[in-house]
């Protein structure tokens, strides 16, 4: 198995005839991903490569079945393009999209939770999400990931970071460690998938052996996950936080990414994690390698 | 993007946010000019960024044009904590009767929005909350129903607010709550809100920060763009597009990826160094944006060594190595630079840089390796 998505997921990619969603949508096809459709109101009948266009997400719902959708509209647009997702029928969305304006994202949050509680909404700001070998939605190179082998363990990984997540990725298959699911929650102040709910589904997930989870100044998000790993988990994680050393009152990047008033400091997140028995590295290799000794522990 | 007083209290007044007659001056004529034409006795309040003016002696009352001046002259140019006065606000000055404190800003482990009311305002709010957290009321309201009426009533009541000043704080906390939401902002605070003898309720100060990703709804916030306070590092990395942070010690560090250039920041620390800034160039690292990158880290005296660290996920790593190659003709650069390239193409990316590898431009196979030559580099 794997979390969110899998060989059956059928992507409906909206803004698939703009720049971006063009070149990542049909990466992501060309990795195995079933992309069936693309929505443009201005260009409904035409086809990307042979992927049919329609006016609305429920219409490629409609005649394709999918399942899922992935964002790729500029960000005035995806306010819209999330409800529009929800409502034409879509149970998983990506919203890859940077730069969406905290309100909207807090009001759509709240928006998807009553209105529509079984859609889940991954994003914005996200590298997506990638089942190695099964499905790729978003802009996470595939090749940098092991896909599962029967009988050997795999990690699921879980990230507020892209490029770190590409980085765990790629340092796993360095060390030939097979990934279940990955998944980019993006470093937004509101993100619509937590760390929490990934490692939920990671827990439920029979393919997922270990998890690694990579976190960052700013926020409680991990110590909630902490607190979560704590009550909840019994597989084992392995975690970096980054801006460890990151100077108070400084906007680091992201958003999300702020020490501010000594709360939200790499050093408490740690503390709180290792509290509930994560094993905590001081950079991404670190952690890699602690995800190494995991692992080899799991195979004896 | 945050606002000074002055346009906080100009972003208030235009939800129609009650906040005293005032102007912004940065001469002591013009100041004068203004204390005369709103009538006396006014304020003359220091804009800067920063709290603890009043302490610091940036807040004065004047009685007429000579006391004006005589502060005015005193306030431009006085530093407050590392932050020199340009900018004056004068505004008519107010009997104050109570002191309250009101704001929102985004909880983002509830995902709502976090309204905080509290009848002991005029201090810092940080203080109270450790001292007498029961005296601030707080309300969660959901962004998709906003807030009530009834919910502000409800929460004035739970603050304790003079009964008196209800009905005007509960016009205000819905404007506010507005002005919030509409005008896009992460944070409003009213600290102090007043409660004036006649039974008015007033906002005498004004603390704001926008949304920057909400520019596109509000063309006019490109204004603020041009008065955030940002070092001369950082203005340069700004006009050029690039997430600079400018931080106090000697390695130039250039990653592509927020988490990776915070990663990267952390690892110099760890094996040593001191970094000289974090710089997150994202996803194009095209030889433009390179050499952009380079030039800002160049102009830092500070700089010792640079470390670039590139994670080519989409982004290749020849488009990278081409980058630096050309960047490298470009620009002048006198330090020496550490390259750790993985990823997507990284060995054809390795392969570009190989011929131009001397004492000036050095790889390292691992973020760690790299971290520890570079930091090296920079003791030399």
């Amino acid at each position: 198995m794997s979390i969110f998505v899998d060989e059956n997921t059928k992507v409906v990619y909206q803004g698939l005839t703009g720049s971006q969603g063009r070149f990542y949508g049909l990466l992501n096809r060309e990795y195995g991903t079933q992309v069936v459709a693309g929505t443009n109101p201005k260009k409904a009948g035409t086809d990307v490569e042979g992927i049919p266009v329609y006016a609305t997400v429920a219409d490629a719902v409609e005649a394709t079945g999918a399942t899922a959708s992935c964002i790729f509209i500029p960000a005035p647009g995806v306010k819209d393009a999330v409800i529009e997702a929800a409502e034409g029928g879509v149970k998983f969305i990506v919203a890859i999209t940077e730069g969406v304006p905290a309100q909207d994202e807090a009001w759509f949050f709240n928006k998807l939770q009553r209105d529509f509680p079984d859609v889940q909404l991954l994003g914005p700001n996200c590298p997506g999400i990638i089942s190695p070998g099964k499905c790729n939605i978003g802009i996470t190179a595939g090749h940098i990931a092991k896909p599962p082998v029967e009988g050997e363990p795999s990690v699921g990984i879980v990230s507020r970071s892209g490029t770190l997540t590409y980085q765990a990725l790629y340092e796993l298959k360095l060390n030939d460690i097979a990934v279940s699911t990955c998944v980019g929650i993006g470093g937004d102040p509101v993100p619509g998938t937590s760390f929490i709910d990934c490692l939920k589904a990671f827990e439920a997930d029979d393919q997922t052996d270990a998890v690694m989870m990579f976190g960052e100044i700013g926020g409680s998000a991990e110590e909630e996950a902490a607190e979560f790993i704590s009550n909840e988990m019994s597989k084992p994680v392995v975690s970096y936080i980054a801006g460890v050393t990151a100077p108070a009152g400084k906007k680091m990047g992201h958003a999300g990414a702020i020490v501010s008033g000594g709360k939200g400091t790499a050093a408490a997140k740690m503390d709180a994690l290792r509290a509930a028995g994560v094993h905590v590295g001081n950079n991404p290799t670190e952690a890699s390698q602690l995800m190494v000794e995991v692992v080899n522990g799991l195979k004896k | 993007m945050d606002l000074f007083e002055y346009q906080g209290k100009q972003f208030f007044a235009s939800f129609g946010i009650p906040v005293s007659a005032g102007d912004a001056v940065t001469t002591v004529d013009d100041a004068v000019a203004v204390a005369d034409r709103i009538g006396y006795p006014v304020v003359v309040k220091a804009q800067v960024q920063v709290g603890g003016r009043g302490k610091a002696g940036g807040i004065k009352l004047a009685d007429d044009a000579d006391e004006v001046r005589t502060h005015a002259g005193n306030i431009l140019g006085m530093d407050i904590k590392g932050h020199t006065v340009e900018i004056l606000w004068i505004e008519t000055a107010s009997d104050i009767a109570e002191e309250y404190y009101a704001s929102f800003t985004l909880d983002r482990s509830a995902k709502k929005h976090l309204g905080m009311l509290s009848a002991e305002g005029g201090v810092e709010i940080e203080a109270v909350a450790e001292s007498n957290p029961d005296a601030i009321a707080k309300i969660w309201v959901d962004p998709v129903d906003g807030l009530t009426e009834a919910q502000a009533l409800e929460w004035v009541a739970a603050a304790k607010l003079n009964p008196e000043a209800t009905e005007g704080a509960v016009d205000i906390l819905q404007k506010l709550y507005t002005a919030y939401v509409d005008g896009d902002a992460d944070l409003v605070e009213i600290n102090p809100l007043i409660f004036t003898p006649d039974g008015r309720v007033h906002a005498l100060d004004a603390k704001v920060t926008l949304d920057a990703n909400s520019v596109f709804r509000h063309p006019d916030y490109e204004q603020y763009e041009a008065t955030q306070v940002r070092d001369e590092r950082e203005t340069e990395a700004f006009e050029k597009g690039l997430q600079y942070v400018g931080l106090e010690g000697s390695v130039g560090v250039i990653a592509n990826g927020a988490g990776l250039a915070m990663s990267t920041v952390d690892i110099v620390n760890q094996v040593g160094g001191k970094p000289a800034n974090f710089l997150d160039i994202g996803g194009g690292a095209n030889a433009d944006v390179m050499a952009g990158a380079l030039e800002v880290i160049t102009n830092d005296p500070n700089v010792r060594s640079i470390f670039i660290n590139i994670f080519g996920g989409i982004t290749k790593g020849e488009e990278v190595a081409n980058g630096i190659v050309t960047a490298m003709g470009r620009v002048q650069i006198d330090v020496p630079i550490v390259v750790r390239l993985d990823g997507t193409n990284a060995e054809q990316g390795r392969e570009i840089l190989e011929p131009h590898l001397s004492d000036k431009l050095l790889m390292e196979p691992t973020m760690v390796a790299a971290a520890e030559r570079v930091v090296a580099l920079a003791k030399n």
